[in-house]
C-alpha cells in the first residue's frame, strides 16, 4: 500500500494537476478570506471555510479524475493487478493520496487563522471543528470520485460525471424541500452535505451523527471502488 | 510449472475461449501463435491473474491462480502487449515501484543494477520513460517482469511494432532468459517462433488447434516439394514441357515477370530429386532458365492452413491453395 500511495502522490506533482488544484484552491480561498475576513475587520473564519465547502465540490474531481481511469487507459493496471498486491491495497493507497493531496490544499485555512490570531483573539474551538468538518466534506468527494474514475477508463467522463453528483449533493436541500411528498423529501435532506456540515461544524459542535454520516459514504464508495474493479475481471 | 484446464471464458454471449488444456513443464519455451483475436491476449491475462474465467482451472507452480492468487503471482512476470509503463516516471524510479509492488525479498539495488544491465538500459535510467524510443520503452517493460527473479515469464508478443535491429536484440534476450525461466511468448512472427521455441500452441478462436514441436508442425503438412521457377519461353510450350518431365504432378503459371519471361510454381509428388532432370529438359528444349527458388512449406503456410482447417466450414482445397499464394 505504501508503495502505491507514495508514486500516486509523486505522480500529482509529475503531471502538474498536484500543482494547479494547490493553486487554484490557494488562489480562490484567500480570495475568499479577503473579502469575508480582511476587508470586513472581522475574526469571524466562517466565510472562508464555507467557501471551501463548494471549492471541494469543483476541485476534488480533478483531483480523483485520473486514479484508476488513467491506469486503465494506459493499460498499467496490469502490472498492477497481476502483482502479489491485494486490490484492497491498490485502492487504499490511491485514496489516501488523494486525501493527503486534498488536506494539504485546505491546510492553507489553517495559515489565515495564524494570521486573524496575530490581530484579534480567535475560536480555535470553532477553526479546529470547521477545518475537519472541511476535511469530512472533501474526503466523501473524493471517495465519490474516486469510485467514478473506477467505473471508466476516459478521464473527462470520470470528471464529469463526479461533478455532476457532487453538484446535485451541493443542492440537495433545494431538491429536498422541493418535493412534495414528506418522507421522500424527508429523505433526501437526510443525504445532504450541507444540512449535515452547516448544523454542527462551524458552530464548534462535533455530532457523532455527522461525522458518522461523512466517514461511512468514505467507507461505502471506496468499497464500491473495490467491487467495480472486481467486477471488470468476471464480466 | 503451469496447468492448464478445460479453461473457458466467455465475454456475454461470445465465447473467447473453449475448453483449452495445456501445461507447461520447468524450463521450457512455449510460443503462442494465432491471428488477432485468436484468444492469445485473453489466454495470458487469465494466467496472470488479470481477467477471471468462466469455468477450468489455471495452476501456477503449484498455486491455484483463483484460491492462492498471491502465490501464483509472485511466480509470474508479466510483459502485456502495451508495456505497463507510467509514462511520467524515470526508468529508475519505475523499476523501483515494481521492486516495491513485487514484494521482491532480494537486495534492491543490486537486483535492479543487474537486471538493467542485462537489458543494457543503463544509459536511459534517469530518462523520463515518455521521451523513450518504442524499443527502449520495450526493454524496460521486460526489465519490470523481470524484476522478483520470477520462475516464469509471460511475455505477450514482445516484438511488435520493433525495428528489425531491436526484434534481433530482444529475441536474443529472450534467448538468454530461457536459461534461467519459463517462458511463454506469444506472437504472429512465425520465424521468431521457430528460432526460438520447444514448443508450439496453435491457437484460432479460442480453441488450441495443434500442439506441438515447431519442426514436427511444418512437418505435419509438408509431403511434397514446390518449386518456384522463371522460363523464358512460350508459356503452353513451357507448361506442355514441364509437365513431362518425371514425378512433377502440377504446374501452374503464376505471372509473367518480364517480356517473355513466366513464372511458374511446379509440384513434385515424391522425395525424388526432379532439378536434374528438369534442368536437362529445359537445356535440351533450348529453354532459357532464370531463376529457380523452393517454396518448402514455412510456418507462415503451415499456420495458415492450420487456422483454414480448423473452420467450421471447410473451404474446397483449391481456394486454399489459391489463398496460399496470395499470402506467400
Amino acid at each position: 500500500m505504501l508503495t502505491i500511495f507514495k508514486r500516486e502522490l509523486q505522480s500529482f506533482f509529475f503531471s502538474a494537476i498536484g500543482y494547479m488544484v494547490m493553486t487554484f484552491m490557494f488562489m480562490l480561498s484567500a480570495l475568499f478570506f479577503f473579502f469575508t475576513s480582511i476587508l470586513e475587520n472581522s475574526a469571524n473564519l466562517s466565510g472562508t471555510f464555507n467557501s471551501i465547502f463548494s471549492l471541494a465540490a469543483f476541485f476534488s474531481p480533478i483531483i480523483t479524475m485520473r486514479l484508476f481511469s488513467e491506469e486503465r487507459n494506459k493499460k498499467t493496471d496490469q502490472i498492477l493487478l497481476t502483482s502479489p498486491i491485494k486490490l484492497s491495497s491498490i485502492v487504499l493507497g490511491k485514496y489516501f493520496a488523494a486525501i493527503l493531496l486534498y488536506f494539504i490544499c485546505i491546510s492553507i485555512t489553517l495559515v489565515y487563522a495564524a494570521v486573524i490570531s496575530g490581530f484579534s483573539a480567535l475560536e480555535w474551538p470553532i477553526v479546529f471543528t470547521s477545518f475537519l468538518g472541511m476535511f469530512l466534506v472533501g474526503s466523501a468527494f473524493i471517495s465519490i470520485g474516486m469510485f467514478f474514475s473506477s467505473i471508466t477508463e476516459n478521464q473527462v467522463v470520470a470528471v464529469v460525471v463526479t461533478l455532476v453528483t457532487n453538484i446535485v449533493v451541493l443542492i440537495m436541500d433545494g431538491i429536498s424541500s422541493s418535493l412534495p411528498v414528506k418522507f421522500i423529501s424527508n429523505f433526501f435532506k437526510s443525504l445532504s452535505f450541507s444540512s449535515h456540515y452547516f448544523q454542527s461544524f462551524p458552530m464548534g459542535m462535533l455530532k457523532l451523527k455527522d461525522v458518522v454520516f461523512f466517514v461511512s459514504l468514505n467507507v461505502i464508495f471506496t468499497l464500491l471502488t473495490v467491487r467495480a474493479i472486481e467486477k471488470r475481471r468476471w464480466s | 510449472m503451469i496447468k492448464v484446464r478445460g479453461l473457458t471464458k466467455k465475454y456475454g454471449s461470445n465465447l473467447a475461449l473453449d475448453d483449452v488444456n495445456f501445461s507447461v513443464k520447468e524450463g521450457e519455451v512455449l510460443g503462442f501463435l494465432g491471428p488477432n483475436g485468436a484468444g492469445k491476449s485473453t489466454t495470458m491475462n487469465i494466467l496472470t491473474g488479470y481477467l477471471s474465467f468462466s469455468s477450468g482451472s489455471v495452476e501456477i507452480a503449484g498455486a491455484d491462480i483463483l484460491r492462492d492468487p498471491m502465490e501464483a503471482k509472485k511466480n509470474i512476470g508479466y510483459l502485456p502487449e502495451i508495456p505497463p509503463l507510467y509514462p511520467e516516471m524515470t526508468v529508475d524510479s519505475y523499476l523501483k515501484f515494481i521492486f516495491g509492488i513485487k514484494k521482491s525479498k532480494l537486495p534492491m539495488e543490486k537486483h535492479i543494477d543487474e537486471i538493467v544491465d542485462k537489458l543494457a538500459i543503463g544509459d536511459v535510467r534517469g530518462k523520463i520513460i515518455r521521451n523513450l524510443s518504442k524499443g527502449y520503452k520495450q526493454r524496460v517493460g521486460l526489465a519490470g517482469a523481470l524484476i522478483g527473479d520470477p520462475k516464469i515469464l509471460i511475455l505477450d508478443e514482445p516484438t511488435v511494432g520493433l525495428d528489425p535491429q531491436q526484434i534481433i536484440e530482444i529475441r536474443n534476450l529472450i534467448g538468454n532468459l530461457k536459461l534461467n525461466h519459463t517462458v511463454i511468448f506469444s506472437s504472429h512472427i512465425l520465424s521468431e517462433v521457430q528460432s526460438l521455441c520447444d514448443r508450439v500452441l496453435v491457437i484460432n478462436k479460442g480453441k488450441i488447434i495443434a500442439d506441438d514441436a515447431p519442426k514436427d508442425l511444418s512437418r505435419q503438412l509438408e509431403n511434397k516439394q514446390n518449386f518456384f521457377v522463371l522460363i523464358e519461353g512460350d508459356k503452353d510450350l513451357v507448361i506442355s514441357l514441364l509437365n513431362s518431365v518425371d514425378y512433377i504432378s502440377s504446374v501452374e503459371l503464376i505471372r509473367e515477370s518480364q517480356k517473355g519471361v513466366f513464372e511458374y510454381k511446379i509440384s513434385a509428388s515424391s522425395e525424388n530429386e526432379i532439378r536434374r532432370d528438369l534442368f536437362f529438359a529445359l537445356s535440351e528444349a533450348k529453354l532459357p532458365l532464370f531463376g529457380l527458388r523452393s517454396c518448402d512449406f514455412s510456418l507462415e503456410e503451415v499456420f495458415l492452413k492450420l487456422v483454414k482447417n480448423s473452420k467450421p466450414q471447410k473451404l474446397p482445397q483449391e481456394e486454399v491453395s489459391k489463398s496460399l499464394q496470395e499470402s506467400s
